[in-house]
């Protein structure tokens, strides 16, 4: 593995650590419901302070069940993960075949391997 | 950072709308500009818009015992600038709004103002800042978004302490009851953020050193450099 991809991974594994370390050390299990939504905690804290406040508009579509709303959400996540990959996808296909080209216009397979050390530099 | 629909009283509503519309409108201006000047940056503009969706759908647990989600503008705003992030960042607070039931279209405005105007700008800011005291690109990656993460939850408390204040201790009461929630929660998120960022950073220098040079990222010369790298090889 190049030192590059080691610090990628290392990055992603601080992050699968900050979002385990809560769960695993039992952070939420001094609440009623553990790991519920800020968003949602905020609307207790609402109605905390005014007991009285009603919504004045509701959503003009919810999403029918909980199952419903995670595959939405899991939609929104798929859609922008797609995205991201067929950028990088293609950014690597490209790069790689400008390096083909180059490659097939040199002569010798040494300019080739001069490439190759560079592309994995970069 | 999602103020649920209906959950602020509408003279608020209306307010935080007509603060937001002129940087959307603003945006979406810069954002049309951009793709008529530089058709070759559509689809890193597309890539920015999809880190958002991807970071906005993604709930962990926090310190707190409670989950939350980052937002995912840093990066679209250091790599456009803010403007851009604010038509960015609607589509997906809309997206969650019609579809999800996530936020809502009358705290639209207010959700706007927070994650895709106070964020991008105030993650802008702070990377402007660094570079300019040639602190180091990754670094100065992280904290940008790290605070674009931060300030967008900091600006959800400020925006409900304003619509609720507290009966008995008033702005400032109800500005530590919404701040514990949001602001407290999103301190590790913060910091997942800042290094998602800095990873797609790392893989967009990898991947893309020209479009980098060209939105001023990366300087030009170490492009001139690569290219005389090119040129001798």
């Amino acid at each position: 593995m190049s030192r590059n991809t080691k610090i990628n991974v290392l990055l992603l594994l601080v992050v699968v650590a900050l979002a385990v370390l809560p769960l695993a050390l039992g952070l939420g299990d001094h609440k009623e419901e553990p790991f519920t939504g800020a968003d949602g905690e905020a609307e207790t804290a609402i109605t905390e302070i005014e007991p009285d406040y009603e919504p004045w508009f509701s959503p003009l579509y919810e999403p029918p069940s909980g199952e419903i709303e995670s595959a939405l959400f899991s939609l929104q996540a798929a859609l922008g993960a797609g995205v991201l990959a067929y950028y990088f996808g293609l950014r690597r296909g490209r790069r790689q075949g400008e390096q083909r080209a180059r490659e097939r216009d040199s002569d010798g397979p040494a300019a080739g391997a001069a490439e190759e050390s560079t592309a994995e530099r970069a | 950072m999602h103020i649920a629909e209906g959950f602020l009283p509408p003279a608020h509503a209306v307010a935080w709308g007509v603060a937001s519309a002129p940087f959307v409108v603003h945006g979406a201006r810069s954002l049309t500009r951009e793709v008529r000047e530089h058709p070759e940056s559509t689809l890193l503009l597309g890539a920015s818009g999809a880190f958002t969706f991807v970071l906005s759908a993604l709930k962990l647990p926090s310190v707190t015992g409670s989950c939350s989600h980052p937002t995912g503008t840093g990066l679209g705003a250091i790599l456009f600038r803010p403007p851009v992030m604010a038509v960015l960042g609607t589509i997906t607070l809309l997206f969650q709004a019609l579809l999800l039931a996530h936020g809502g279209l009358t705290t639209l405005g207010a959700n706007v103002f927070s994650m895709a105007i106070v964020g991008p700008w105030a993650g802008y800011a702070v990377y402007r800042l660094l570079r300019r005291y040639d602190v180091p690109l990754m670094v100065a990656v992280f904290f940008a978004a790290f605070v674009a993460d931060l300030s967008t939850y900091c600006v959800t408390s400020v925006q409900l302490a304003l619509a609720f204040p507290d009966p008995g201790s008033g702005f400032l009461g109800a500005l530590g009851k919404f701040g514990s929630i949001f602001a407290v929660t999103q301190i590790p998120l913060a910091v997942s953020e800042g290094l998602l960022t800095v990873l797609v950073m790392r893989l967009l220098v990898q991947s893309s050193k020209g479009e980098l040079t060209r939105l001023g990222v990366l300087s030009a010369d170490k492009q001139s450099r690569s290219e005389t790298e090119a040129v001798t090889r």
